[in-house]
């Protein structure tokens, strides 16, 4: 008689890279592809809705690589609320804050069709935070909010 | 080199210097009447826009200086596919200042960002016009001898109406401001003026439906149109546009030193029979706005006439 294979749903410990815990669920794949992290030739575990005491449900994103080539404003922008652990020899070495930029440059688009960044070819895509306490950003030439809800 | 994007590029203190150089303009018009010769005013029209093109044109004519630019978008390099940034590049080896008017939201502060020469924000879709806002603000103090203590009414389109916008914000800087905004359901105010009403440096301010509830507490009622431009519908636009109609019957209901501002044009938001009420000071508007404008390209030229 055949022997039964158990599957098992289990991402092992990293010894070298980062993991971005807590992350709004639904939010680990888009910051999966913002952050470009589809394009990395290292081991990457995207984690949707495992349960989490704190949040009920979470995405979490595993990298095994330096976390010092990713720009960490678009994680901020993303979801301000998510953590970071850095690790080294499998050890949390530090959990950088993520502060809110004050600018961030192309990183997002403004979807107001009425704006001069729809039409103006070459021009950056600039948002402001205007408002830190709720981590409000918008646009710098027609101040639409941006929607990261 | 500075612009003039929004109002609040300028402190209250330029803002009343401002003021104080456009009335004196306003009394003596021959003192200020060659001290712009030789320059040059290229106004970029994208959007046609008869009233504040023509104030623009005006105001430099009045200076001594002369004036050049488009109209609408399709006479320009822009129907070619040009950029604002290199618009603005080419323009600024021909003129001394340029007033841009466009129908993208922010296309001024680009144009801005390139230019070797000061640029004015003349209105950039249902974003910002600050210059009609320098103009309400004169008017208000010129007829109210003041910017503070007043209850101010806007209605209509307070939703895409961009003068409503700057206006706002420029008064918030004044003591002891209120507003009443006065519109239906759909062309309220939009999040991003309410959230800054309700910041620490906002005013008290409600929200109404009916012209006739207002009025009777109101120090300013700033009128305005329903632009059928911005809307990508029509039938929201006929729906919409007759919503508020001042007339004399409603204008019993105002206080004797009321006064009504509307930045034009009007369709008929304002019935001709009111135009005659010494309260109605639109068309001191129009003149005031020719002399603030003289008064901003001379600041931004860094002319000084002593006033």
């Amino acid at each position: 008689m055949a022997e039964k294979i158990k599957y098992k749903l289990n991402v092992g410990k990293i010894e070298e890279g980062f993991v971005i815990d807590h992350i709004r669920p639904g939010r680990g794949l888009m910051l999966y592809h913002d952050m470009g992290l589809n394009k990395l030739d290292c081991s990457v575990a995207v984690i949707q809705n495992a349960s989490s005491r704190k949040m009920g449900k979470k995405d979490i994103i595993k990298v095994e690589t330096s976390i010092d080539n990713f720009n960490l404003d678009i994680i901020s922008l993303l979801d301000h609320n998510a953590t970071i652990d850095v690790i080294k020899d499998g050890e949390i070495i530090d959990k950088p804050k993520l502060p809110l930029p004050r600018e961030v440059k192309n990183i997002i688009k403004c979807k107001n069709p009425r704006c001069i960044s729809s039409i103006e070819q070459g021009l950056d895509q600039i948002f402001v935070l205007t408002d830190a306490q709720n981590a409000t950003y918008r646009c710098k030439y027609c101040e639409t909010e941006y929607d990261n809800k | 080199m500075r612009h003039l994007m929004t109002p609040l590029d300028l402190t209250v203190e330029e803002l009343e210097d401002l003021m104080n150089t456009a009335e004196d303009i306003r009394k003596y018009p021959e003192k200020y009447s060659h001290v712009c010769d030789g320059k040059i005013l290229a106004a970029l029209f994208y959007e046609p826009s008869t009233r504040t093109r023509l104030s623009f044109e005006a105001a430099m004519l009045h200076l001594g200086g002369k004036t050049m630019g488009f109209a609408d978008a399709m006479s320009s390099s822009a129907a070619k596919g040009e950029s604002v940034a290199d618009t603005i590049r080419v323009v600024s080896c021909f003129a001394d200042i340029a007033a841009m008017r466009h129908f993208k939201e922010g296309a001024p502060m680009v144009a801005a960002q390139f230019s070797s020469i000061p640029v004015i924000n003349a209105g950039d879709g249902g974003h910002q016009h600050p210059t009609q806002t320098l103009t309400d603000l004169m008017t208000i103090r010129s007829s109210k001898g003041r910017l503070s203590s007043l209850k101010i009414g806007m209605c209509g389109d307070l939703k895409f109406g961009r003068t409503v916008h700057s206006l706002i914000r420029a008064l918030l800087r004044y003591d002891n401001i209120s507003f009443v905004f006065i519109s239906p359901d759909e062309l309220k105010l939009p999040d991003y003026m309410t959230e800054e009403l309700d910041s620490d440096k906002g005013a008290p301010y409600k929200e109404v439906t009916r012209l006739e509830d207002a009025l009777p507490e109101l120090d300013v009622l700033y009128m305005t149109r329903v632009q059928k431009e911005r809307f990508f519908n029509e039938e929201d636009y006929v729906r919409l546009k007759d919503y508020y109609i001042l007339d004399s019957r409603k204008m019993e209901l105002a206080r004797d030193d009321m006064i009504v501002l509307h930045p034009l044009p009007r369709v008929n938001e304002i019935s001709v029979e009111v135009d005659n009420d010494p309260r109605a000071k639109y068309f001191d508007q129009v003149q005031n706005g020719m002399y603030i404008r003289m008064a901003l390209i001379l600041m931004l030229l860094g002319i000084n006439v002593e006033v």
